[in-house]
């Protein structure tokens, strides 16, 4: 793999940076893998990285029927922090974290991860009380984490509505430092550009039309480009399309997709150096390195595939944001855009055994998938590499919902939707 | 953006007076004494979520307030019919997977 440092950059700057190296290969499948993994957006990339890097198995596909980090990926809008009320979803968050800290020198690769920290505000006394209740069990649980009142909202982001005149005025806020925001397609490619050097065969344009399954065990996939192709496990981390790919293995997921939709401004210079969301108002932004407003909505209602969704969501947004940034009442946005989140009842992820013997989902993200990449891979990867799930993951098991240990971030953790 | 025909109302309206309400046709359970957890746990989560034709309950929230059903395709997002509550749908998916 071509080390990419400043120095390589200068020696390249002399042939006009025409000699770099092609980033990843694009080959022809085998006809058998270890383990297969279905989808190509940032969890599977991580998920085969990890698998490659840290648990040594290297004869591994990924399989994406589009082009890598094409969905979701780069599609949201690049919010990291761990700031979740529950253990199990603290945890969780806590350890992707963690891998976001160090993840640039990882891979080699600059994810642009910026640790501006994240508001999330208080507009009535219950917000500050769940606020309150959720930064007290994120300290236990070792993550960072302060309650603000409006005044010290208000020396963090100087342009937002922290008077009284509000139709919903800030009372507060949590504030965790360490999150932050993260450039997304340099993270799938990160991950694909390590996955890729160390043996791992990224096969894109190629859709999974079944998955082969022999006497309850699933021994491979289908696909029209390819033919089958044959593995010893298959995890399948397709977001949207999971119910989709469920179905091909004779099993439901409680799973529903909708649209999210987010939007972008145009460039303005920098006045916004943090991510600030309130989930009363309903809405999020931040500002990117390149200077656009990065807007998030909350999900259409209805459900939906088609990558895109309603117009009175993006009004409805839109009139959150002027509500909490009035100076941004003049700024034109650039572009809108749709994903497809499957959400799960709880608001959590499942990250599962299936009633299919050697098949996995990692699923169910919903609306913050982006925000647990690197952890979502890496314990996605540990599970299947042993065929046991990790620890991390063993409460997001698909079957919570038959026995009742649900883990309700539902509004609990500035889940903001 | 969707103009929804409200059956009851009998006139197309804006999308933003109506409210989607997930899966139609769900049966409570016959006997809820005998269920087991998978069984109750299916009635209260696992809904279908098919990428094509879907058939979901939706309330004239800001109009009449009634509830009704819409076949839809989850993909092309084109609304293929209205149904009232208790009528049954007359386009339904090929289910030969």
């Amino acid at each position: 793999m071509q080390h990419y440092s400043g120095f390589g950059l200068l020696k390249h700057s002399f042939s006009h940076h025409e000699n770099w190296q092609r980033v990843w290969r694009n080959p022809t499948p085998k006809k058998k893998y270890d383990v297969i993994i279905v989808g190509g957006g940032g969890h599977g990339l991580a998920t085969a990285y990890y698998l490659a890097k840290e648990f040594g198995v290297t004869n591994v596909a990924v399989i994406e029927k589009g082009f890598l980090g094409g969905g979701n990926t780069a599609r949201n809008t690049t919010i990291v922090r761990s700031n979740y009320l529950w253990d199990e979803a603290a945890h969780l968050y806590e350890h992707a974290m963690k891998l976001w800290e160090g993840l640039s020198q990882d891979l080699n690769y600059n994810v642009m991860f910026s640790q501006r920290g994240c508001l999330n505000l208080g507009h009535t006394l219950q917000d500050m009380r769940d606020i309150q209740r959720r930064v007290n069990a994120n300290r236990l649980n070792g993550i960072d984490g302060e309650v603000l009142d409006a005044q010290q909202v208000k020396e963090i982001v100087p342009v937002l509505d922290c008077s009284d005149r509000a139709r919903y005025p800030v009372m507060g806020a949590s504030w965790q430092p360490r999150a932050g925001v993260a450039r997304h397609d340099a993270v799938a490619w990160g991950f694909a550009r390590g996955a890729d050097t160390r043996g791992v065969d990224l096969i894109q344009q190629t859709e999974v039309e079944d998955l082969i399954i022999e006497d309850g065990t699933v021994v491979g996939v289908r696909t029209a480009r390819y033919g089958d192709i044959r593995a010893d496990r298959v995890g399948c981390v397709v977001a949207g399309n999971s119910s989709v790919l469920a179905k091909m293995g004779g099993f439901e997921l409680p799973l529903e997709s909708h649209p999210l939709q987010a939007l972008v401004s145009e460039p303005i210079k920098p006045i916004l150096d943090t991510v600030v969301m309130s989930n009363q108002v309903h809405g999020y932004a931040s500002q990117s390195d390149k200077g656009d407003l990065v807007i998030g909505a909350g999900i259409d209602g209805y459900n939906g595939y088609g990558q895109r969704g309603s117009y009175s969501t993006i009004e409805h947004t839109i009139q959150a944001i002027v509500e909490m940034f009035p100076v941004f009442s003049r700024v034109r946005m650039n572009r809108q855009w749709g994903g497809i989140v499957d959400t799960c009842p709880d608001a959590c992820p499942i990250i599962s055994e299936t009633p299919v013997k050697n098949l996995y989902f990692n699923c169910g993200w919903g609306t913050g998938g982006f925000k647990a990449t690197p952890g979502s891979g890496h314990v996605f990867a540990a599970s299947l590499a042993k065929g046991e799930m990790h620890p991390l993951a063993k409460p997001f098991s698909m079957f919570r919902f038959h026995n009742g240990a649900l883990v309700d971030e539902h509004g609990a953790a500035g889940v903001a939707h | 953006m969707f103009h929804i025909y409200c059956p009851h109302c009998c006139e197309y309206r804006e999308e933003e007076e109506f409210h989607a309400s997930g899966q139609a046709h769900i049966p409570r359970p016959l006997d809820p004494d005998a269920c087991t957890d998978k069984e109750w746990g299916e009635f209260m989560y696992f809904r279908a979520n098919p990428r094509g034709i879907h058939h979901e309950l939706w309330v004239h929230g800001a109009g009449c307030r009634k509830y009704f059903n819409i076949t839809r395709n989850t993909h092309t997002y084109e609304i293929l019919e209205v149904y009232k509550v208790g009528e049954k749908p007359s386009v339904v998916a090929n289910e030969a997977k």
